[in-house]
């Protein structure tokens, strides 16, 4: 069997399974609006921030995309553990198919799920008066593909380290949030006191919502192409670093 | 290659608990062999070191002439495997199942549509193969699992008790299946069961093993042949004094009274019949049946293990 096939066969199964959750996807959509209708115009009312051309709600537009890959990503890989709960990965794993073809495969699935919520997104960036050109739409629907790619290695990195759900609220609490909070999706991160500034830099999302940041309202902190060696080189490492330990720990998972 | 699989003392070692220890398996190409043991005898964690899905602590295997440890790629191309456990996915359909099965095995795109249709109609999932599998039942979902692990005419097939739980007919439909697949492919089958009647009918060779050892194999036939003994079950007027006189008698072996009915255990039964019916009436004992019965696989396990398959489940 080609390795092409193999990787196309787990990416439908997982794309089935997102598309089939419809709730999953209702969620995911709705949640990302809450932040910005709410939480946008009510902080964007309270407090004033300089240099902020279209409005707070505007400027967190790009980081809320960036929280929605995050938590679907992340999430979504750690579901293999529910895979091996099942027993289903068991029957995966035993098919004569690299496990790095396994682990692209699901990353690849994973970053069609946030295609499908970050396109939504997009074309609901109208409400909070964003005005989308067809050529942002593309640089940004590439950029939530790469993002997604790394945040999904890293979920089914830490999904090869844990027997049971009963960690997530661990990943949850220790993970995803930290994560989310300091990538600068819903404050500057130019002026912040060094220890924060420190640990925004440490994390891979903020230069993904900084580059949709730019791509998206034009501005940037940091320079586009800064953010795309990160994005790619995240995506890069956690792919491998996951294939690698699929195959190195490939016993303690079935 | 005479034998499809053979293993060399492998051993599992959990801990300081041996759940196999020193197996040395010979299966030749093409048979059916039976894995019989009781719960906790070591079955499935041998099939999973067969399939690659758990390292041997020691010891070695091949299965298709590759080594289960330092070739599991090419060990994994030549098995179907139909696990203990459940391993279906709640949210794709049954036909689903069967093309992603086929298309990680690599059945070649020409041939996969007539094998899933062929499938389907040995598993009789009728309608429900375009549903989800969580509307299934327990016995559907088993057949899905079996009707997967076929799919792709592996070299090797293992079976972790496939046919528990299913209903008579299905039970049936699946030997049928097995058995045509063993006679028209170049398929050897590995199952473990707890069913008698499936080994006996099935098994072309049998091993038993207890506490992770292998006892006995041989096939079906010569262990109950390796018996040797026949059951001859009377029922009489006075069993007290048919009891007390048949002691004595040297060509029985053993003898019990079960519900008021007496069972000689003897060697080469069909001859001893007319011995038993004189000598009843020689002591003045009215025989009011007769019946000779040959050993079962059950009593060969009972003999090897101590106990009765069926026991604890
Ligand atoms: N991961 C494990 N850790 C420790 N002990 C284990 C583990 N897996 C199995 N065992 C032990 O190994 C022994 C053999 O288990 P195994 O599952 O191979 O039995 P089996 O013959 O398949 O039984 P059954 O008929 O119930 O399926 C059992 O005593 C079991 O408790
Ligand atoms: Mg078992």
């Amino acid at each position: 069997m080609s390795e092409w096939e193999g990787i196309f066969t787990i990416w439908l199964r997982e794309t089935k399974r997102y598309i089939r959750y419809r709730s999953r996807i209702v969620t995911s959509v709705v949640t990302p609006l809450l932040w910005l209708i709410i939480f946008g115009t009510g902080l964007g009312a309270a407090v004033r921030f300089g240099g902020m051309a279209g409005g707070y709600q505007q400027f967190i537009f790009p980081g809320i995309v960036g929280q929605t890959i995050l938590f679907t990503s992340v999430f979504s890989g750690v579901s293999v553990i529910i895979d091996r709960q099942y027993g289903f990965l068991k029957e995966i794993l035993v098919a004569p198919i690299s496990r790095p073809s396994i682990v692209i495969g699901k990353a690849l699935g994973i970053s069609t799920a946030s295609l499908i919520q970050g396109v939504i997104l997009l074309l609901l960036s109208f409400i909070v008066g964003i005005q989308m050109t067809l050529i942002c739409f593309v640089v940004s629907t590439i950029l939530i593909v790469m993002i997604s790619m790394g945040l999904a290695g890293l979920g089914l990195l830490i999904a090869s380290f844990t027997d049971s759900m009963e960690g997530f609220n661990l990943i949850l609490s220790f993970i995803v949030l930290p994560m989310f909070l300091l990538s600068g999706a819903l404050f500057p991160i130019t002026g912040l006191p060094s220890w924060l500034q420190f640990a925004v830099y440490l994390n891979p999302l903020t230069y993904g919502v900084d580059a949709l940041r730019f791509t998206i309202l034009g501005t940037s902190t940091l320079p586009l192409y800064l953010n795309i060696i990160v994005i790619f080189g995240f995506a890069l490492l956690m792919i491998f670093v996951s294939a690698f330990v699929f195959s190195k720990k490939e016993q303690s998972l079935m | 290659m005479e034998n499809i699989i053979e293993t060399w003392d492998i051993t599992k070692k959990y801990d300081d608990f041996t759940a196999v220890d020193s197996v040395n398996l010979q299966v030749p190409r093409n048979s059916v062999y039976g894995v019989l043991g009781p719960n906790g005898a070591g079955k499935t964690t041998l099939i999973s070191m067969l399939c690659t899905i758990l390292h041997p602590s020691s010891g070695k295997a091949q299965v298709n002439g590759y080594d289960v440890v330092k070739n599991p790629t090419e060990v994994r191309k030549s098995i179907g495997i139909v696990f203990q456990s459940r391993a279906l996915d709640d949210i794709l359909t049954g036909r689903e199942h069967l093309e992603m099965h086929a298309a990680l095995y690599g059945v070649p795109k020409e041939l996969r549509n007539q094998r899933i249709d062929d499938i389907l109609e040995l598993i009789a999932l009728g309608k429900k193969a375009d549903e989800y599998v969580k509307t299934y039942s327990g016995g559907m979902k088993r057949r899905l699992e079996i009707g997967r692990g076929l799919i792709h005419y592996p070299k090797v097939l293992f079976l972790d008790e496939p046919t528990l739980g299913l209903d008579p007919q299905t039970r049936e439909s699946i030997w049928n299946y097995i058995e045509n697949l063993n006679k028209n492919e170049d398929i050897t089958v590995l199952m473990t069961t707890h069913y008698m009647e499936e080994a006996d009918k099935l098994c072309d060779e049998v091993a038993i093993i207890n506490s992770g050892q292998i006892i006995t194999s041989d096939s079906p036939r010569n262990l109950k042949r390796k018996l040797k003994a026949d059951t001859i079950t009377l029922t009489v007027d006075d069993p007290e004094k048919f009891v007390e006189n048949a002691k004595n008698l040297d060509f029985i072996k053993d003898i019990f009274v079960v519900d008021s009915e007496i069972k000689l255990m003897v060697e080469m039964g069909e001859n001893l019949v007319t011995e038993v019916v004189e000598f009843a009436s020689k002591i003045g004992v009215q025989i009011q049946s007769v019946e000779l019965e040959h050993p079962n696989l059950e009593d060969v396990f009972i003999k090897y293990t101590g106990s009765r398959i069926q026991g604890e489940k």
